[in-house]
């Protein structure tokens, strides 16, 4: 291992591990995604009116509740993989790296945690 | 994240979108990346309201309501839209690309234009069933 150039310093120490598993779940979370996204987008323009009755009623019947959630989930943990990956090009100093993940991090959390609470009222709540 | 310590001098580094001849591939790449951060930061804190508004009641919604009827709030809507379907074809085209198939320069590109364009179609369809039901 060198001492000059970054190649040089980081040639035959392999990879990170860890790449390859943040590539999977991007895909796994985008097939997620399209299969809710598209439920949700066709069932959404097909219902009576957008009045509050007709979607409060919407989403609170079982199915639209629960694609819903999982969209919730799905669309959060694929946007922070995502917005990571704009960090990590495009935030070249390494503690304010660290300070955007971290704080993509808290933000998306606390984003899909507000929306399952959201679905869970309206499912749960009365009609 | 593998972070290496003792940065060396500080070398060139190579000119980025200055420099290369825009080509079908490189623009659906960073539609790709607009599509996908756009729907990030705007459109899931607008997913976050509606659903809020949805579940706290009639007047919670008709704020929501009264914004995104507006015309300001359909051109947001319309542009979440194209996002979603947009970034969803680059993002099939992904899939295909992941096996190794569609390199081939001239179904690349057709691919390329072909993507934003499905998605432009699907939209309108989409607005226009809305406006006119
Ligand atoms: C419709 C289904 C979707 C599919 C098939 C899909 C597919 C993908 C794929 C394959 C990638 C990785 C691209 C790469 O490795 O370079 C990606 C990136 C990304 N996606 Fe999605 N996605 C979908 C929906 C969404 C939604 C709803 C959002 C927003 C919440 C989103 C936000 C992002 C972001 C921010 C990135 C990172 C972009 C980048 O760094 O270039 N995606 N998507
Ligand atoms: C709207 C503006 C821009 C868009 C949409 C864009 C798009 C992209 C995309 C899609 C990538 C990922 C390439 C890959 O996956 O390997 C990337 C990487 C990168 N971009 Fe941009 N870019 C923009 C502006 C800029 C500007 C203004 C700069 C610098 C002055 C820049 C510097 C970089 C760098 C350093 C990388 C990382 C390259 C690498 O690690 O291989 N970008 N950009």
């Amino acid at each position: 291992m060198g001492n000059g150039t970054e190649l040089g310093r980081v040639r035959a120490l392999g990879s990170a591990h860890s790449g390859a598993h943040h590539w999977l779940l991007q895909r796994y979370t985008a097939i997620g995604n399209l299969f809710a996204g598209l439920f949700l987008l066709f069932s959404l323009i097909l219902t009576t009116d957008f009045s509050f009755k007709a979607i409060h009623d919407w989403l609170h019947a079982p199915l639209p509740a629960l694609i819903a959630g999982l969209f919730v989930i799905s669309t959060f943990w694929h946007a922070r993989l995502g917005l990571q990956v704009l960090a990590e090009d495009y935030v070249k100093d390494n503690a304010n790296k660290f300070a955007v993940i971290a704080a993509l991090n808290l933000s998306t959390f606390a984003g899909a945690a507000f929306g399952l609470l959201s679905v869970a009222r309206i499912a749960l709540g009365g009609a | 994240m593998a972070q290496i310590e003792a940065k060396p001098a500080a070398r060139p580094l190579s000119p980025h979108l200055s420099i290369w001849r825009w080509g079908p591939a490189m623009f659906v790449s960073i539609l790709h990346r607009v599509t996908g951060d756009g729907m990030a930061l705007v459109g899931l804190p607008v997913l976050l309201w509606w659903l809020y508004a949805v579940a706290a009641g009639p007047v919670p919604y008709a704020i929501f309501a009264g914004h995104a009827g507006a015309w300001y709030g359909k051109l947001v809507l319309i542009g979440l839209t194209y996002a979603f379907l947009s970034h969803m074809a680059s993002g099939l085209r992904h899939f295909v690309l992941d096996t190794g198939a569609g390199y081939e320069l001239k179904n690349n590109a057709l691919w390329s234009i072909l993507t934003p364009v499905l998605a432009l179609s699907a939209t309108v369809a989409v607005w226009v069933f809305i406006l006119l039901r």
